[in-house]
């Protein structure tokens, strides 16, 4: 029996590589795209009546080429091809591929598709929107959605971002080693921006919700072409680790609940369960990045099961090793976070007052002081921080939580 | 008669599923799992973690590597389930029993899911 559920399933997971192929093989992406969704019908039509192949990819790789020859022909009107490049009926394509992929090949496949996301002269939002379209075959209806736009908006951004692309030329040769690492870093630059997209969304779970976990999966595919990259496990490991505590990032008004106030029942066991195997398996490389370093923060509030049992001068310690692979004021200001918890808030307050001039349009750097004042007691200041936080507000959520904090200030002026 | 299925399938289609898909599969699975569970024919049914979250131990070379056991000239011959801490103890497990059995490699993977069933004789 072979359900819907399931072709579909098999086709989505598919894409990657078979439109990897079918670019490298049309050196154009319009065309592999087109070609990839004949391939598709095709296999809409065929897979309930013959069953499945093998090899999913392969089936779509070999319709999709010759799907994309027939269409090469009949716009070119012309009717001679070389002999080899006439394939057989697609009845044949079952039959052991002549061309079985070799892993080499189908790595940089995947990795030249998303890779071409990755333009440095794309903003991030347009990556992540192309990079939706493109890799993961959402339609432009679902990313407008996920994004918050019209669907006709959506469509023109995505346009302008594939010829872009397609203007700075995609590059076909094999990469070297150098390249390649560039290249896998600038994908993973991309999966963790969509994952923020979903990340920041807020509780529901929508449209955008549910690029956190698309976001998973392309890191779970980045991860298995690259089983030894330390840092791919570190991305994976943290979005894992991030996403399992999803459920309860936001109460059922849909205001943000922190960390400490978190029920921890509610988060998801098997993410954490998938991210803190992943942390061993990156830390036996002794290669420390800020995404291993990042996951490894995570994984301690994962492994902690109430909020008293948080370790957190190994946060701070690893907070400390972040601040100096990249060393950035927002990076100060959380460890700023876990130095309250280790040293008092007064030591919390003077590692973060020389980042004033550089955060001072920054949300969470008045939101943090604010808190740390009214712990120290210094109502009036802690006010001023707050109202300087809600001017600064992102989202709704955002600006309901310093409230809450707010009208517990209110009441009388002096209690918590 | 005891006897081990092991279950076999594309990971990827499988990590594809939605968590509706993943639910439902498992709720139709379920049924099975209860019948034979009350009738005392079903021990520990378990679903292991992704290929990536797999470290092989090869034990002649004392070679740890990351992934899954990919080799076709050695067949599974058997597995343990453990409870332990993490990796590094998992590995010194490994590397402690390899020791009396030298030979091939043992694949740790963790578990996503552990059912223990009824307890068999």
């Amino acid at each position: 029996m072979i359900d819907m559920a399931w072709i579909d399933a098999a086709l989505t997971s598919a894409r990657p590589q078979a439109v990897g192929a079918l670019l490298r093989y049309f050196r154009d992406l319009d065309t592999a795209e087109e070609a990839f969704q004949d391939a598709c019908l095709r296999a809409l039509k065929s897979w309930p009546v013959n069953g499945p192949p093998r090899d999913p990819a392969a089936w779509l790789i070999m319709v999709g080429r010759n799907a994309g020859i027939d269409g090469a022909r009949r716009r070119a009107k012309q009717t001679t091809l070389p002999d080899e490049a006439v394939l057989s009926d697609i009845e044949d394509a079952e039959t052991p591929l002549a061309e079985r992929l070799d892993g080499a090949d189908y790595r940089d496949d995947v990795l030249r598709l998303m890779f071409i996301c990755c333009h440095p002269d794309l903003p991030a939002t347009q990556q992540v929107a192309l990079a939706l379209r493109i890799v993961s075959g959402l339609s432009v209806r679902q990313i407008a959605r996920a994004f918050l736009v019209g669907e006709s908006a959506m469509e023109q951004r995505i346009t302008r971002a594939k010829a872009k692309v397609a203007g700075a030329g995609v590059p076909f040769e094999t990469p070297g080693p150098v390249e390649r690492a560039e290249r896998v870093a600038a994908v993973a630059a991309m999966i963790y921006l969509l994952f923020n997209e979903g990340y920041s969304a807020g509780g529901k779970q929508d449209d955008r919700a549910r690029l956190a976990d698309e976001a998973i999966r392309l890191a779970r595919l980045l991860l298995r072409l690259y089983q030894t990259e330390p840092e791919i496990m570190g991305l994976t490991a943290l979005l894992l680790l991030q996403h399992a505590r999803a459920a309860a990032r936001f109460d059922a008004e849909g205001e943000i609940v922190l960390l400490d106030d978190q029920d921890r029942s509610l988060w998801d066991l098997r993410l954490i369960g998938e991210g803190l195997a992943l942390v061993d398996k990156a830390m036996r490389h002794r290669q420390p990045g800020p995404y291993q370093i990042q996951a490894a923060i995570a994984a301690l509030h994962g492994r902690a099961a109430r909020a008293q049992d948080t370790d957190w001068p190994q946060i701070a310690a690893l907070y400390e090793a972040l601040e100096r692979q990249t060393p950035s004021p927002v990076v100060t200001l959380n460890r700023a976070v876990a130095v309250s918890r280790t040293d008092g808030p007064r030591a919390a307050l003077d590692l973060i007052a020389p980042l004033e001039p550089r955060l001072a349009g920054y949300f969470h750097f008045h939101g943090v002081r604010g808190a740390l004042l009214l712990e120290l007691g210094q109502q009036a200041e802690a006010r001023a921080a707050f109202n300087q936080a809600i001017a600064l507000a992102n989202t709704p959520a955002e600006a309901a939580h310093i409230r809450r904090h707010l009208d517990r200030l209110m009441p009388n002026g002096e209690t918590r | 008669m005891l006897y081990a299925i092991l279950c076999y399938n594309a990971e990827d289609v499988v990590m594809s599923w939605s968590q509706e898909e993943d639910d439902a599969v498992m709720a139709r699975l379920n049924l099975t799992h209860e019948r034979l569970t009350a009738e005392g024919k079903l021990g520990p049914s378990l679903r292991l973690m992704p290929t990536t979250a797999a470290t092989t131990l090869i034990k002649s070379q004392d070679l740890v590597i990351d992934g899954p056991y990919a080799e076709t000239k050695e067949q599974l011959l058997g597995f343990y389930i453990l409870d332990i801490s993490g990796l590094d103890e998992g590995l010194e497990i490994a590397r402690e029993l390899g020791r009396a059995n030298p030979g091939g490699a043992y694949e740790l993977r963790p578990l996503r899911l552990f059912l223990p069933g009824a307890p068999l004789t």
